[in-house]
């Protein structure tokens, strides 16, 4: 379908002013009178804090105030493990406890110094496994160490010949928290010819995104103007009112552009630090500013569940996985988690669609870094665990592992996950033979293993997926007099430039010129509707539809406007260089600016006065009645859609793996995108080639380090957590996509944010393994020094399957 | 224990001589309360997490006498403390005769850091144990006990050899290169000046378990001089590190071989990171000398330069990594 906008790169708005410096974050604002809060945070893993003297900073000059917990919750913390705005019973090292205001930082730092606090030291762990252990440590309050949804907390054990049994590497046998079958399972083992079985684990890591959760607030004629950082502004503003307790229509949310959102800003729950400032300007009555440190950012800031699992597949004759069957323990740190393992085993579910496939999934609390969202929750840990597996399949079935990926490839028509969800659109074969082709993979095997050296070469090539879509959001989109289109659009900039990209949806419906646009976003009293979170790779699948929607409903009244004034019938008309023109006579019509100060005359529906679309979210029914009679409005409820729109990817990679010192080179790298439509091709390459250097971390790098002895965190900055570098990756990635429109997307998109650190990381953890004659590290990451003791055959006395430690 | 967020820098007196002599009266009066600032790579984290508290700061990069490259009489080269790594990377003369020292200076942590990271302060920096400078009581910090040094203790990147309570490595990735490369560190005060080997400059914690080089209160690193009996030799500098930007050494090794007519005359080998100190390999140079390079000769030697080694929990893989860098190093 030939596109105005849709398929065509263009230079998002907020471009030159990241280029330049202008743009704006959180920590970029000042206001008069304006003073800087500095937090306490909690100097151990588990502790209570049973007495605070702030007397002498409180006497100290230019000290204004501090907050505190019993301040924020009078009526006691919430019953449970999540992230608190302050709290008094800290469940992991820098955890806030307190916050105090003064004239500068430096003054609020010194009289951080001078307060007392008698902390009560409660036990910790470290190790999800320790605390399952009978007797083990529990990380929770109340001595709880797990949180089961809608039913509290919960204390989970398992006896101590279990946990050895598990961590030599035979199947847990204890009951599980959460299971999900689907197909014989034993039947389909019955029938496999090659099955492999073993334990593994992933490491947890934090976030790091490059802006830290800062914010700056103040009140003002009872409003709360609150700058902060999120990745879409309507869905976490609609929550942040309720933490902050404030009145949704008395929140003013600010947040020009995001520095990485990776799945913990998509909703207030996440950063209820951002509360902090808000809640200290309230009691101060001055502007507070709370610039989050590197430090406080890697506990504020979450990271991704470490899991402790045991997996067995069975391949048949043929080459078709037969079964899966999955067991995973996942580290939920100090304020619980989310769901990772459920993902990891719908990943598999999805990607290889075997006949059977069995989920058991036990989630436990440790004493570190809060767990969540961070893209590809899930999927992307089971991806590098499984694609080496896949790899030894398809060696010892005699098949080539392009082949044995394809055989078992998802595609139309078929379903994934334990609810059996057909796909809205899913061209996996398409992406492997496109990525197979264009990285030249048959060609190159003869390199395979090749010996240069000390040097031997490695092929991996992997899989990523994630679901790309959802639905049930609101659009707005206004025009004033001057017949230019403002799209109201509540995704945040978070670099991704879906906020701009979706928008193109509404120019494309009224063949709109982009330099008659405006996107209003920025803040929500820009009266924004409410929309998905930008989170789970959803928001060009989600807000194309809400942007699209939006603009047919003002095209819709365009054409009524038109026949009410031209005649005929609004079917009669059509649109064309922003005019409305009798599709019979283009010499009969009407301008937008015309329409649009007709719009004004009538009101009513036309201003956003009557006739709303039902369901609209309270936020947007804020947002509209605040705009109605203000401008000629098209407002929008987009109804639930059916299926599963996956976000698929492929990745190729060549690896050169030094035996000597551990170390491997990316000497080639591609990536295709299977994501619909391409709605803004530079946007998923850049999607493609982010997410590839996140998983050259989850592979090679990125681990949280705790301290057994004390709790403490040795990952808590860049230096320590392994970040790739720009030396660690290679220097042009390569990406494609296949281009095939969803029919559940008006513009034939789906999202693609996820899935490729997931290909990535199976890929390169599959060169690994490839490289050193198929050995499985059944681990990711794999570091140089892993290498090297397997080379070398060295065995330390770690424990199996630790987490947050070098060995997991 | 109160914990702070930290990230701000505390009130401090900042002193910036513009001559040596100016900066050196301060360092006197100054003594251990005067901290000696050049690129400030080793110095804001110290002060903004506040564990380390120094009243003042005594900036030296303004000093012109302790900076730049000059040729030796001996054929040798003398560099200026308050060098950054960059300009060392980037000479000629440095990489004409000692591309050694070259080459280790340009994989010292990312162009950013060595743009205003010094020689010295590469050289002098303090070790990287992450208990010690997360502000632990260590016996490093004072305290009577080494985290690092423990059944449980998180230790992949501490020492293989001279252990004494402290299991720190020395995390420079010139100082193996200067030991190897026979250079004098010349180290003033008021009281006048001295030249130490740069063999004897590192100290480990036997020794000393607070200070890392014999530098005493109010003495100043201002040159290293590198003799010319070593220029032009066959070099071999290697680092391995977990990322190729910013980390510091897992293993690194600086080699310095002559050889005449196949033949190696001498050597000289140092590695990084495996010890509180550079550790060089004597035995490993007197078994290469009278030999001609050879796989089998690698091979031999490798396994001499770990004899003695006494791995932690996670740093087994440093024997069999150094062993190998030593073969590489042998086999040029």
């Amino acid at each position: 379908m030939a596109y105005m906008h849709i398929g065509k790169d263009f230079v998002p708005p907020d471009v030159p002013g990241k280029v330049t410096g202008r743009i704006k974050y959180a920590e970029d604002y000042t206001r008069e009178g304006m003073v800087y809060a500095r937090l306490l945070t909690s100097p151990m893993p588990h502790t209570r804090v049973v007495n605070i003297d702030a007397s002498a900073a409180l006497a100290m000059e230019g000290v204004f105030g501090i907050l505190t917990a019993d301040e924020v919750y009078p009526d006691g913390e919430p019953d449970s493990p999540g992230l608190k705005i302050l709290t008094n019973e800290p469940t992991l090292v820098g955890e806030p406890v307190l916050a105090l205001a003064a004239v500068d930082e430096k003054t609020a730092e010194t009289a951080l110094g001078l307060i007392s606090i008698t902390f009560e030291r409660l036990p910790f762990v470290l190790d999800p496994l320790d605390s399952l252990t009978e007797g083990g440590d529990n990380a929770y309050p109340g001595n709880n160490n797990t949180f089961v949804f809608r039913q509290g907390f919960g204390i989970e054990k398992w006896s101590a010949d279990q946990i050895a049994s598990f961590r030599a590497g035979s199947e847990p046998t204890a009951e599980p928290q959460q299971t999900w079958q689907h197909g014989d399972l034993d039947a389909a083992f019955a029938e496999s010819t090659y099955t492999y079985e073993g334990t593994f684990t992933t490491a947890g890591y934090p976030h790091h995104s490059m802006e830290p959760r800062s914010a700056m607030a103040y009140w003002e004629d009872g409003k709360l103007y609150l700058h902060g950082t999120s990745q879409s502004l309507t869905a976490l503003a609609n929550d942040m009112a309720g933490i902050v307790g404030v009145a949704k229509e008395d929140l003013v949310f600010i947040n020009a552009a995001t520095g990485g959102g990776f799945g913990q800003r998509a909703r207030a729950g996440s950063i209820p630090s951002m509360a902090i400032p808000a809640k200290l300007s309230q009691k101060l009555n001055r502007p507070v500013m709370m610039r989050i440190t590197r430090e406080e950012e890697f506990t504020i800031g979450g990271a991704r569940q470490g899991f402790q699992g045991w997996i067995k597949v069975g391949f048949k004759a043929d080459g078709i996985m037969a079964a899966a069957d999955l067991y995973i323990v996942s580290d939920n740190g100090g304020k619980g988690g989310g769901a990772d393992a459920h993902s990891a085993a719908d990943l598999i579910s999805v990607l290889y669609q075997p006949d059977a496939v069995r989920f058991r999934g036990t989630s436990i609390g440790t004493n570190t870094g809060h767990r969540g969202a961070q893209r590809g929750p899930g999927q992307n840990q089971i991806a590098p665990i499984i694609s080496p597996i896949l790899d030894q399949a398809a060696d010892e079935l005699g098949l080539s592992r392009v082949e044995i990926r394809k055989i078992n490839t998802p595609q139309n028509g078929d379903v994934g996950g334990p609810q059996r969800t057909p796909f809205t659109s899913a061209y996996m074969p398409e992406a492997l033979d496109q990525a197979a082709t264009a990285f030249g993979w048959d060609s190159r095997q003869s390199r395979r293993r090749q010996r240069n050296g000390s040097k031997v070469i490695g092929f991996g090539i992997g899989q990523g997926y994630h679901n790309a879509g959802r639905s049930g959001m609101d659009g707005i989109v206004s025009m004033g007099t001057d017949g230019r289109l403002k799209i109201h659009n509540g995704v945040g900039n978070l670099g991704t430039y879906s906020y701009a990209s979706t928008s193109r949806a509404a120019a494309e419906v009224l063949k709109m010129s982009w330099e008659r646009c405006d996107i209003l976003n920025e803040r929500t009293d820009n009266h924004l509707p409410i929309t998905s979170p930008q989170d789970g790779s959803n928001s060009i699948f989600t807000n194309t539809r809400t942007c699209y929607g939006a603009a047919v409903d003002m095209l819709n009244k365009m054409k009524e406007i038109a026949a009410m004034d031209l005649g005929g019938a609004p079917d009669d008309y059509d649109v064309l260089d922003e005019r409305v023109h009798r599709t019979s006579d283009h010499g009969i019509g009407m301008t937008y600016a015309e329409i649009a100060r007709r719009a004004m005359e009538l009101g009513g529906k036309f201003t956003g006065e009557a006739e709303l679309p039902e369901d609209l979210a309270e936020w947007t029914q804020i947002s509209v009645s605040r705009l109605a009679g203000t401008a000629f409005l098209g407002v929008y409820h987009d109804p639930r859609h059916a299926g599963n729109p996956p976000g698929f990817t492929v990745t190729c990679t060549e690896i050169e793996l030094d035996l000597e010192t551990g170390k491997f080179e990316i000497l080639d790298m591609l990536s295709i995108g299977e994501c619909g439509t391409v709605l803004h091709p530079q946007g998923v390459k850049n999607q493609l080639v982010g997410g590839a250097v996140w998983g050259i971390g989850l592979s090679g790098y990125e681990r949280h380090l705790y301290d057994p002895q004390n709790g403490l965190p040795a990952s808590t900055g860049y230096w320590q957590s392994k970040v790739p570098t720009i030396l660690d990756t290679p220097a042009n990635i390569g990406t494609g996509w296949v281009d095939q429109p969803d029919p559940e997307n008006p513009v034939g998109a789906r999202g693609i944010g996820e899935p490729t650190q997931g290909s990535v990381s199976a890929a390169l953890t599959a060169a690994i393994s490839d490289a050193l004659d198929g050995h499985l590290f059944n681990a990711a990451p794999v570091t140089a020094d892993m290498i090297i003791n397997h080379l070398a055959d060295v065995t330390e006395d770690a424990v199996p399957l630790a987490q947050n430690n070098y060995r997991g | 224990m109160v914990a702070t967020s930290n990230d701000v820098m505390p009130d401090i007196e900042l002193y910036q001589p513009t001559d040596a002599t100016n900066a050196l009266a301060l360092a006197n009066t100054l003594g251990r309360d005067g901290w000696l600032l050049a690129g400030g790579q080793d110095t804001f984290g110290w002060l903004k997490d506040r564990n380390k508290s120094p009243s003042a700061m005594i900036e030296l990069t303004q000093v012109d006498a302790w900076k730049g490259i000059r040729e030796a009489a001996d054929g040798g080269i003398e560099i200026g403390a308050v060098t950054t790594l960059t300009e060392i990377a980037d000479d000629p003369l440095v990489q004409s005769r000692f591309g050694l020292l070259a080459t280790a200076a340009g994989k010292v942590a990312s162009p950013q850091i060595r743009n205003v990271g010094t020689l010295g302060g590469n050289l002098i920096q303090d070790t990287r144990c992450w208990y010690y400078r997360r502000g632990l009581s260590c016996y490093r910090a004072g305290g009577n006990t080494c985290y690092a040094d423990s059944p449980e203790g998180l230790n992949r990147e501490h020492a293989l050899f001279g252990s004494s309570r402290c299991v720190a490595v020395s995390p420079s990735d010139t100082a193996p290169t200067l030991v190897a490369l026979d250079a004098t560190m010349v180290v003033a005060s008021e009281g006048g000046q001295r030249a130490i080997p740069a063999q004897d400059f590192f100290i480990g914690p036997a020794r000393d378990i607070i200070n890392m080089t014999v530098l005493n209160a109010g003495e100043v690193l201002t040159h290293v001089r590198i003799p010319g009996t070593w220029a032009n030799a066959e070099f071999y500098f290697e680092k391995v590190a977990d990322r190729n930007v910013w980390d510091f050494a897992l293993v690194n090794i600086a080699a310095a071989i002559k050889t005449a007519n196949g033949v190696i005359e001498d050597a000289r080998l140092a590695c990084g990171a495996v010890e509180c100190v550079p550790r060089r390999l004597q035995t490993v140079e007197n078994a290469l000398r009278g030999q001609q390079r050879s796989e089998q000769l690698a091979e031999q030697v490798a396994t001499l330069a770990t004899e003695g080694a006494q791995p932690l929990n996670y740093n087994h893989f440093k024997i069999p990594l150094m062993q190998n860098l030593v073969k590489r190093a042998v086999r040029g």
